[in-house]
């Protein structure tokens, strides 16, 4: 790669949601914004290698863009066409007032994640909006065709624009609920990158990538916030321990049973960093922690173990506890039974799971964590048969090869 | 301003009490819708809104070919249907899902909120 190449690469990681953004709010339109920045990034490639990378990358960006959308407006607009480009030439109007924080990307985050909008188009307009990817890498990235992908984010534009989704940042008051879907969709993102198939599909890794990187927007926009911060510290602490996730022959490894020794030292330290930041803000007062923070809690005092039974259950517990009072979801209680587990033994541990047996019955994860509960209180024939469902219920093969060699191991 | 439609859909055919359980909730329903309207109307977002008489009464008409073909009943079959409306106006889909939300629990029942096409929208059609 040529140092002109690494420039454009940089400069699209870390100004195409800005030049996006600043041009949605100048042109109140996300398709001319999406168009102009990505021609602005391919005549970059074009120019930078003969004209030298420009000293202010970001600037040049944002000029050649907002020439490439004048243009586009010049050539569609049939009325009062000078009038109008003059105009757009010389507004340095101001940005209008925006609520608490003034970043055209936030407003543009708040918008690519409106409510109105299904969670599926939320995802893909901020991967392409925001993220820069291109809709043949969403699509990839979702196993979907690229012409569906491709209907999904015209259609949702298409609402924005005819439904007047606002752009802008909420008042103060709904920043809460509505940032709630925003971290849902960041969330959902980095799973489908982190709990991808076993082959290295780079556009899956990339996903988790994505993710960590819009939060970390997102932290710089909203520093303050705990649940942007616990989602950050959530992310860093699961990715750090990517590497030891997965068997040279493609099995899923257990965190018990992961070789901690090659976890990411540096992503587990900025996470326990980020972890004790918001210990000490709700010391100092802040609101108590949310969902993110507590489970980005429980991550850090799994990584924070040097080996497996070093780990401190009863402190898991007890952050599941807390989990508890603000979602009591089966899904939460389930991954409370398998702390409880280690705590109070495995008896405890299957009386509380076996009461969720209606609500997750076809939820692999139940009859793994069930299986594995049989297996160690040596109830064999039980163990077998609830392998056999979470097998069969099992979403990927990293997953399936897990649980096959699990049962392969039991005795008898 | 952007225009709003916003429906209320409910059963083909009523009860006694329109849809509701009782005439208690009944009236007590209109009153909080009576409310809603005439704060809309103070705020100057009010445009039209009314209550419709039972889907079974709608008669379509196809006036299309040389003699107008009639038929009894709603275009749509379906088990819910336009049971009333409001047409108001607002700065954008935050003010107008924010109404809505006020429109549905006076109302008791599940509110859609469509944007009217605009002029630019129109101009769209034309250019294209």
């Amino acid at each position: 790669m040529t140092s002109a190449d690494e420039a454009v690469a940089r400069a699209h990681q870390d100004e195409w949601a800005r030049v996006v953004a600043g041009l949605a709010r100048r042109f109140g339109d996300l398709d001319i914004a999406e168009e102009a920045a990505a021609e602005a990034f391919a005549t970059a490639v074009e120019r930078w290698p003969a004209d030298g990378i420009p000293p202010n990358p970001g600037g040049w960006l944002t000029t050649t863009a907002t020439r490439k959308a004048i243009d586009r407006l010049r050539r569609e607009s049939h009325r009062d066409t000078k009038h109008q480009a003059a105009q757009m030439l010389y507004d340095d109007s101001v940005p209008e007032p925006t609520g608490p924080v003034e970043d055209d990307r936030l407003r543009l985050i708040f918008t690519c994640c409106h409510p109105a909008l299904a969670m599926d188009a939320r995802v893909a307009l901020t991967l392409r909006l925001l993220g820069g990817l291109t809709v043949a890498q969403i699509a990839h990235a979702f196993l979907i065709p690229e012409r569906t992908m491709a209907q999904r984010i015209t259609r949702a534009k298409k609402k924005i624009k005819a439904a007047h989704v606002p752009y802008r940042v909420p008042s103060a008051e709904d920043v809460r609920s509505r940032l709630a879907g925003v971290l849902a969709v960041l969330f959902l993102v980095f799973n489908e990158g982190y709990l991808a198939s076993a082959g290295d599909d780079a556009v899956r890794t990339d996903l988790s990538d994505e993710a960590i990187r819009l939060t970390r927007l997102l932290r710089s926009l909203l520093p303050d916030n705990g649940e942007v911060c616990g989602l950050l510290a959530l992310m860093v602490l699961t990715d750090a321990r990517r590497a030891a996730r997965v068997s040279p022959d493609g099995a899923l490894v257990t965190l018990g049973e992961q070789d901690r020794g090659v976890w990411d030292r540096a992503m587990i330290k900025e996470g326990h960093a980020l972890v004790r930041e918001r210990i000490a803000a709700v010391a100092a007062g802040a609101e108590p922690p949310g969902r993110y923070q507590l489970l980005a809690a429980v991550n850090a005092v799994h990584t924070d173990a040097d080996t497996a039974a070093a780990t401190d259950w009863p402190q898991v517990v007890a952050l599941y506890d807390r989990l508890l009072t603000l979602d009591s979801s089966p899904i939460v209680r389930l991954n409370r039974a398998v702390a409880v587990a280690e705590v109070a033994g495995e008896e405890s541990a299957l009386a509380e799971i076996d009461s969720l047996a209606t609500e997750l019955d076809g939820y692999h994860a139940f009859h793994a964590t069930r299986a594995d509960l049989l297996r160690r209180l040596s109830r064999t024939e039980e163990a077998r048969a609830a392998y056999d469902r979470a097998i069969e219920l099992a979403g990927n093969p990293a997953e399936r090869a897990y649980l096959s060699r699990r049962q392969a191991e039991l005795e008898g | 301003m952007p225009r709003y439609l916003m429906s209320v859909f409910g059963p083909t055919e009523r009860t006694e009490f329109g849809d509701y359980g009782s005439k208690e909730e009944m009236l007590q329903a209109f009153a909080d819708t009576g409310a809603f309207n005439e704060k809309l109307e103070k705020a100057g977002k009010f445009v039209f809104g009314d209550g419709l008489a039972e889907a079974t009464t709608a008669t379509v008409v196809d006036g299309r070919a040389d003699q107008p073909v009639l038929t009894d009943g709603p275009y749509l079959e379906s088990k819910e249907h336009l049971g009333g409306f409001w047409v108001i106006e607002a700065v954008d889909l935050d003010e107008a899902l924010a109404l809505a939300t006020e429109a549905s629990r006076a109302c008791r029942g599940k509110v859609e909120v469509r944007p009217f096409q605009t002029a630019e929208d129109f101009q769209g059609l034309l250019d294209s």
